[in-house]
């Protein structure tokens, strides 16, 4: 028998971070996004996606939980919020 | 061919009949001779295969677990420290599922420094998924081997195999013993065809990370494939006698306990000085026996078990002691053994850093099981080294 020991290359997707989240979570208002990217940029999992304003958001999959695009939004239109809420 | 070999010679023989690609390791006595005599091989051109030289163990088990990894068919050797040196590559090398053979010439470990046998460093990395075969005698070291690389590269199997010999008593002992054919070897041990392998024309990644969500997955895998090679091992052993016309006896082998009513277990080379003393005292009259146990790791708890259920007196004979506890094999044991209330089992630990273990030590062992029982009976300690409080001795 074999468990996830091999693995090809590219399918990182299949191994979801989303569960290293503790008890927090960014949530993206998308009230006063300027589509800026700068949370793109820094998201360390590449899992913020978005196009034009206010159409930015995590895949929860992933997203860690740093908190990074929080800090980085200039508009405070990410913020951390509970696990639980929606 | 019947020779009289060293064991050393033997193993090196008995690789070169295996045919591997490379071939690793750091020079550490007990083992020197084994990779002396694959050197000198690889170097006359009688064998056909890559010798690395490298800087430590660490680095050799590194080596061949690249070797592996990129689809060849690897081999190294070492003992005590330099076993320990390789831990973490060993967890890595079975954790990565990749096939192996490696020879630990069994030797003591430090402090204080010992070059002499016991089973302290085998046993040491007992839980890294490696599958360890022990040995009894030299025929034994060689017929391992081959079925070592068999049992290893079985697609149902994947995991790296440790063949265990008695450090000097094995290693450097001096035995007639049959060495096959390459004929017989080629016919029992196919080229290796890698079920995967690094390669650039199909890029994969080893012993990628795998946090919480499938750590515990690929650790279950490991040990489920462990249960099914005690399926496995036997059947492997069936197909050697069918060319081999010899067994190395599988799981375990059970000497004389049909009837007995005091059985010792052990593994290693000291089974052939218990099996001389089981034929003395049944020659006086005395139902005894011995089981020997060969396949290790994974556990053989049922075959045990089978051959123990009758017997009223258990024994279990160890080179090795899990400091703080018990011997590792007597705590595997009772662990399964469900004991009746007419059914007792202790713990020995005997000979460790090379104490002679002689035929009179195994009576007493024998006598001592009878009118007592504990959980971790040292045996022949000299009283007279010891002191409750430091002095300079």
């Amino acid at each position: 028998m074999f468990g996830p020991i091999v693995t090809k290359a590219g399918s990182g997707l299949k191994h979801k971070t989303g569960a290293w989240r503790t008890t927090v979570k960014p949530k993206f208002l998308q009230k006063n996004c300027i589509a800026c990217k700068m949370c793109v940029q820094i998201c360390p999992e590449g899992c913020i996606t978005g196009k034009e304003k206010n159409t930015y958001i995590c895949n929860y999959n992933y997203c860690k939980g740093c908190g990074n695009c929080v800090a980085i939004c200039p508009k405070k239109d990410i913020i951390m919020v509970k696990e639980e809420e929606k | 061919m019947k020779q009289f070999l060293e064991g050393s010679q033997a193993v090196a023989q008995a690789v070169k009949l295996c045919r591997p690609g490379v071939i690793s390791a750091y020079p550490i006595t007990p083992q020197t001779h084994i990779v002396e005599g694959l050197a000198e091989l690889v170097a006359n051109g009688e064998l056909k295969a890559q010798f690395v030289n490298v800087e430590s163990e660490h680095s050799a088990a590194s080596l061949v677990l690249g070797a592996s990894a990129a689809g060849v068919r690897a081999f190294t050797a070492t003992s005590s420290q330099g076993l320990l040196l390789m831990a973490e590559v060993l967890f890595n090398i079975a954790g990565m599922r990749l096939p192996l053979v490696l020879t630990c010439a069994n030797r003591a470990v430090s402090a204080p420094i010992n070059i002499w046998n016991d089973h302290q460093d085998a046993v040491t990395v007992r839980d890294s998924g490696w599958i360890q075969l022990w040995a009894e005698d030299m025929q034994d070291v060689i017929d391992l081997h081959i079925q070592a690389y068999r049992l290893s590269e079985d697609r149902r199997v994947y995991l790296p195999v440790m063949v265990n010999m008695d450090g000097y008593i094995l290693t450097h002992g001096l035995e007639v013993a049959d060495l096959p054919t390459q004929e017989q070897v080629d016919k029992f041990l196919p080229a290796y065809d890698p079920l995967y392998k690094l390669d650039v024309e199909n890029p994969m990644t080893l012993g990628f990370l795998a946090g919480p969500d499938y750590y515990l997955e690929a650790r279950y895998a490991i040990q489920k494939t462990l249960d099914d090679v005690l399926e496995i091992i036997p059947q492997i052993d069936y197909d050697f006698e069918n060319i081999f016309k010899r067994s190395c006896g599988g799981l375990v082998e059970a000497y004389k306990t049909e009837d007995a009513d005091s059985v010792l277990v052990a593994k290693g080379s000291i089974i052939g000085t218990i099996k001389d003393t089981v034929d003395e005292l049944r020659s006086e009259g005395k139902k005894v026996g011995v089981v020997k146990v060969i396949t290790y790791r994974p556990f053989p708890a049922k075959a045990l078990c089978d051959s123990l259920s009758k017997v009223p007196n258990i024994g279990v004979v160890e080179r090795a002691v899990s400091l703080g506890a018990f011997g590792p094999l007597y705590s595997d044991l009772k662990s399964v053994l469900v004991c009746s209330e007419k059914q007792k089992i202790s713990g020995f630990v005997i000979g460790l850093g090379g104490r002679d273990i002689r035929k009179s030590d195994i009576r007493d062992i024998f006598d001592k099981l009878i009118k007592g029982q504990g959980h971790c009976q040292f045996m022949g300690v000299k009283n007279e080294l010891l002191s409750k409080d430091f002095k300079d001795i």
